[in-house]
């Protein structure tokens, strides 16, 4: 049978890694992109990173924020999570005929606003209009530079006794998103979307035996840390009970037949970090906006190497595994 | 918590030997998952999935026939999430595939929500896919009536609804069944009542625990199970007694009465089986989509090495199907078993060495 290309391919999930790594990666094969990181480092004057992300959410504007907002916070992000500090952002507009000006102005006004709050700067764009039918009112892609200040952060540096944190809630993002997609009322139930600078600059101010940081958008919290261990002799072992998730966001995933763990999030990050310094980190990140609810939810451990095990809180195991394709929600 | 430490420990104290309980419900082999129970049970205590996931017992040429369909320019399949990635006979091929290759497939929590499609497409034919058991049988049921109401001619329904009863029996029935209780399914019983389950004391004398979904529900279900099994004393314990009453819904039930009748049906894994699937009644026939589109479904299962059909049933365990981890992944799913994450087989293939 031809393979095509399917919805499940872009959701993060395993056939997403396995289109990148089977055919992407082996066919433009250099050692910045085999690393898989959330960003390329790279040699310049200095070590820069360099990250891309294209932005296609429907609807395009959403409670919480919008794609432009999103769009400028996704790339800063990705920058962040190689040690970065995020500087200059290239911006390219796919737009489909008919969408109305006014549309486009409050989306551009929030991408202006995003760089303020940041600190960087949209130094290059593109536009393109296409026919009617042709694109989903707007598509956005964003490409970043940063330098990197915080060299060395990467999954491989895990070890044996890690603390896992998360910076916040999990689920809102994605959440959300489906809700207002779907029509259903969404009552507080905002997008978490947030550039995490003062965080990450708090993180590594208050340790410098960060493993790791990366932030758990599309596959959700589970697959990010599905990534981390996968084909490795290490696991990680997290408490479901320590878990962060809104009670709305819960209750809305049970009616929608999701996972919080599997949803998109925005404005989050997981930091893994020397079991020393986790209360420090973790104190660290309480004290700015965007880790106001940060927790350490688990550890790294040898003892399920390879895989993501929850203890429940009635005490069972539980194995999370990566999503293969998008979240199905489940109805009987 | 301390409900569910006191019930785990009520449950090591009966003293049994080994002992086979079976759920027959996709959301319970989801619950148990989830919470982990399996691992809070002692070893004598063995839990088995067996045919209560609508969508795993749906055999491959029924979703092939819908595959086709979805490829009428026509026609909007409309169907609940499960659906859109069981495989028919040919691997990959799915609802999803077709979707992306330009069949008009569509995601609904409710049939009340096709019959809006079909409302807002009346220049195309919306096939709503009828698939559960007694619990979504009363919904689907609303549906055409509501459709009959409207007068909506451009909405029918592919009945793939099944009964648990006929099923239940055959598998008892059959050679080699050692299943010592059933864990049985709380929504359905929400509309057949706790008399919808006495068959299995009366007619086979196992013992049935009706069980809510959380895990303290299954728990409490499982150690009246054990009790019973200790005293030889098979009966009917409710354990749900908040959503399921003695009689059960009975509206819900005169509701499907009204629009369906028992018909013969094919069950992956355990062939045909008299009485156990719903079709429409010749009044409301004009909005059964297998008259409308002339499908027909052979008998025959189209054959391959897979054995879901086996495992769904409790003979044998996922780890002996020649098939499993090798050409049936959750990536690349042959059967259904594999499909629905939670599947004995999925289950399986995660929770090994834990």
């Amino acid at each position: 049978m031809d393979e095509i290309i399917t919805l499940d391919y872009g959701s993060g999930g395993k056939k997403t890694s396995r289109l990148i790594e089977k055919m992407i990666v082996p066919a433009l094969d250099n050692p910045a992109l085999a690393a898989l990181g959330d960003g390329a480092v790279i040699d310049g004057a200095g070590k820069l990173a360099f990250s891309t992300d294209s932005f296609v959410v429907a609807p395009i504007f959403f409670p919480g924020g919008d794609i432009g907002k999103l769009s400028v916070c996704g790339t800063v992000n990705d920058l962040l999570m190689c040690g970065a500090e995020p500087r200059y952002l290239s911006c390219s507009f796919i737009i489909e005929e008919g969408l109305p000006v006014s549309a486009l102005e409050r989306i551009v006004e929030s991408i202006r606003r995003e760089c303020e709050k940041c600190a960087v700067q949209i130094v290059t764009g593109d536009t393109k209009v296409v026919e009617k039918g042709r694109g989903d009112k707007i598509y956005i892609n964003t490409a970043g530079i940063g330098f990197v200040k915080h060299p060395g952060l990467d999954p491989k540096n895990i070890r044996d006794g890690d603390a896992v944190i998360v910076s916040g809630t999990l689920g809102d993002h994605g959440t959300a998103v489906m809700l207002s997609r779907s029509g259903m009322m969404q009552g507080e139930l905002k997008s978490d979307c947030a550039a995490l600078k003062t965080l990450c600059g708090s993180i590594h101010a208050a340790s410098d035996k960060v493993r790791v940081l990366r932030d758990p958008t599309r596959g959700g919290l589970a697959t990010t840390l599905n990534e981390f261990v996968e084909n490795r002799e290490l696991g990680i072992l997290v408490q479901e009970g320590l878990i962060p998730v809104k009670p709305q966001v819960q209750a809305a995933c049970d009616m929608l037949g999701l996972d919080p763990l599997y949803c998109a999030n925005e404005g989050k990050l997981i930091c893994i970090v020397d079991k020393d310094d986790a209360e420090k980190v973790l104190a660290a990140m309480r004290e700015c906006r965007e880790g106001r609810d940060a927790a350490i939810i688990g550890t790294v451990t040898a003892r399920y190497p390879g895989r993501l095990v929850m203890e429940t809180a009635y005490g069972g195991k539980r194995v999370l595994q990566k999503l293969t394709g998008a979240q199905l929600p489940r109805i009987c | 918590m301390r409900s569910v430490e006191k019930l785990s420990a009520a449950i090591r104290d009966i003293p049994v030997g080994d002992v086979r309980l079976m759920e027959v419900c996709g959301t319970h082999t989801m619950s148990i998952a989830k919470s982990g129970i399996k691992s809070m049970l002692p070893e004598n205590v063995k839990l088995l999935s067996g045919p209560g996931c609508p969508v795993c017992v749906t055999p491959p040429q029924v979703i092939d026939a819908i595959l086709e369909l979805s490829m009428r320019p026509d026609v909007i399949i409309t169907s609940y999430g499960d659906m859109l990635r069981v495989p028919g006979s040919k691997r990959g091929d799915s609802l999803l595939r077709r979707r992306a290759l330009g069949a008009r497939v569509e995601m609904v929590y409710s049939p009340l929500d096709a019959i809006k499609t079909a409302e807002e497409n009346p220049d195309k034919e919306i096939v709503f896919l009828g698939v559960g058991f007694e619990t979504t049988a009363p919904g689907t049921a609303a549906a055409v009536l509501t459709a009959n109401e409207k007068g909506v001619e451009n909405f029918s329904i592919l009945s793939m609804l099944k009964i648990v009863e006929p099923a239940l029996n055959a598998l008892i029935k059959m050679e080699g069944f050692n299943i010592d209780g059933f864990i049985c399914p709380g929504h359905v019983a929400v509309i057949l009542g706790e008399r919808g389950f006495e068959y299995l004391p009366q007619e086979h004398l196992l013992p049935g625990a009706i069980a809510g979904f959380e895990p303290e529900d299954i728990l409490l279900a499982i150690y009246k199970l054990l009790k019973r099994i200790e005293q030889k004393r098979p009966g009917i314990d409710n354990c749900y007694l908040r959503a399921v009453s003695c009689e059960g819904n009975t509206l819900a039930q005169q509701m499907v009465k009204r629009c369906f009748e028992p018909r013969r049906d094919i069950w992956r894994g355990l062939g045909a089986i008299e009485e156990s699937g719903l079709g429409l009644r010749e009044e409301y026939s004009g909005f059964d989509a297998e008259k409308r589109f002339d499908i027909r479904f052979s008998e025959v299962e189209t054959p391959t090495a897979c054995r879901c059909g086996d495992v769904i049933c409790g003979r044998i365990e996922p780890k002996l199907c020649p098939m499993y981890g090798r050409l049936c992944t959750p990536e690349d799913p042959v059967g259904p078993c594999m499909v629905s994450s939670e599947g004995a087989c999925a289950a399986a293939m995660k929770y090994a060495g834990i």
